[in-house]
Parts: structure tokens; C-alpha cells; sequence
């Protein structure tokens, strides 16, 4: 039972880590001038020296091994609706980590999210 | 606002761009990875594996859907929040149950549904919310 709250919280924790670490890397990067092919690329060329973005990689690969590791301890079923904690735990990483407003409604539609994700997943 | 309107139309449509380059390329990937077969977990079974994986043509154009859905992901991320882009991307979910029922008749428990009723609650409620809620680099405005 412990081991598998102890993976579920490395899959939660670190996809949720490596996505706020890839979101502060995009926002120092800076928004692309244009959407256009030329902009994107220089986009992505400068967005790949950033160093929160390489901090971000191994921690989304930890989390996808924590998720391989669960799915052979426990059906497929459990892992995933349980697996969709990681919206709240990204609000809450937004909010404190990140400095972003969470609104009321928004909260309310991460809940629902959240949920909902759970459900679909558990089929 | 006009700046504000344009915000959200191309949060929006990257979104967009996100939720179908994923599942593209997750349906790609598994119907190239499904006419290779079960890959033996044998040092040769997954040379023989990884030979057939790379000259399948299915399989690159998932890649190439899939590295379209971490570009588009990156972009958004560059100008929009985090706690908008996350929830509204799982849209998807809602979206592949549909496309399961029209394309593949597959039919769907009830708990299902109920499921993607609230996500497509939930993504409308984050949608009605401002997309960017802090400041954007310097150097992007110029």
C-alpha cells in the first residue's frame, strides 16, 4: 500500500514539477513575435537553451516511469483515474509556485476536470 | 478589448492544435505499433522491434504529430497560464469519446459520459477566465 501511495506521489509530483519547471522556462523565453514558421523556430531554438526547460524533461521521465512502475503493480483502471490528482496538484503549483490568479471559476473547473478525467479513465 | 479577444482566440486555437496533434499521435503510434505485433523483450526481439519501428511510416507520422503537440504546448505556455492550459487540454478526453462513437461505434458506459459532461463543464468554466493572469517576459513585447 505504501509504495504505491510513494509512486503515485513521484507520477503526480513529477509531472506536475515538470511542467511548471517547462511553463517558468517558456515564460522567460518570451512569447514568439509571430506564429509563423521563421518565429516558431527561433521560438523553439531559443526555448531549448533554457535550463528550466531541461530541468523539466527528467522530471516528466521520472514521472512516466513511476506510471509504468504502478501500471505493473495495479490494473489500469485505478492508475489513471488517480492519476488525474495531478490537475489539482498543477493548480496549486500555478498558483503558489507560479504566481498565476486562480479564480473561483477556475478552481471550479479544474474540480470538474479533474473528475471528470477520472471518471472517463475508469471507462 | 481587442488585445484581449486576440489573446484568447490564440489560446485557443493552440489549444486546439494540442489536444488533436495528441491524439493523432497517439492513435498513429498504436496503430503502426499494432501491425509490428507484441515486441518480444528478448535483446533480439527488440533489435528486430526497433528495425521494423523505425522504417514504418505510420509510426513517423505520430512522431511527427506528436512533436507537434510539444511545440504547440511550449508556444502556449510562452504567453498563457499554466492552470488555463492544463485543464482545457483535457478536452481531449471528452473529444476521443465522441470520436470513438461516430468513427469506431464503440459504445460508452454512462459513468463515461457523466465523465466527459463534466469535463466539458469544467473546460468551459477555466475557458470563460482571463488566459494570462501574469506578466509575460520584456523582451517578448518588443
Amino acid at each position: 500500500m505504501i509504495r504505491v501511495v510513494v509512486a503515485l506521489a513521484v507520477l503526480v509530483l513529477g509531472s506536475t514539477g515538470g511542467e511548471i519547471a517547462i511553463t517558468y522556462g517558456m515564460k522567460a523565453t518570451g512569447e514568439p513575435a509571430r506564429l509563423r514558421p521563421r518565429a516558431l523556430l527561433q521560438f523553439l531554438g531559443k526555448a531549448l537553451c533554457n535550463g528550466w526547460f531541461w530541468a523539466g524533461v527528467p522530471l516528466m521521465a521520472l514521472s512516466f516511469y513511476a506510471l509504468l512502475v504502478l501500471l505493473s503493480w495495479e490494473p489500469i483502471s485505478l492508475v489513471i483515474p488517480a492519476s488525474a490528482l495531478s490537475y489539482v496538484a498543477g493548480t496549486l503549483g500555478a498558483k503558489y509556485i507560479l504566481g498565476e490568479q486562480v479564480s473561483t471559476a477556475r478552481w471550479a473547473g479544474v474540480i470538474l476536470v479533474c473528475a471528470g478525467v477520472a471518471l472517463v479513465a475508469a471507462g | 478589448m481587442a488585445s484581449e479577444r486576440r489573446l484568447r482566440i490564440k489560446t485557443l486555437v493552440m489549444v486546439l492544435a494540442m489536444v488533436v496533434c495528441a491524439n493523432a499521435g497517439d492513435l498513429m503510434l498504436k496503430r503502426g505499433m499494432s501491425r509490428i505485433g507484441a515486441v518480444q523483450l528478448t535483446a533480439a526481439g527488440m533489435g528486430h522491434a526497433f528495425r521494423l519501428t523505425v522504417t514504418n511510416g505510420t509510426i513517423w507520422t505520430g512522431i511527427f504529430f506528436l512533436t507537434g503537440f510539444m511545440v504547440s504546448y511550449m508556444t502556449v505556455l510562452s504567453w498563457a497560464d499554466y492552470s488555463y492550459v492544463m485543464p482545457a487540454g483535457a478536452f481531449g478526453y471528452a473529444l476521443l469519446t465522441f470520436l470513438a462513437v461516430i468513427f469506431l461505434h464503440e459504445s460508452v458506459s454512462s459513468r463515461r459520459w457523466v465523465g466527459v459532461l463534466l469535463i466539458c463543464v469544467g473546460v468551459l468554466l477555466v475557458g470563460q477566465t482571463k488566459p494570462r493572469t501574469t506578466e509575460v517576459a520584456r523582451e517578448a513585447l518588443a
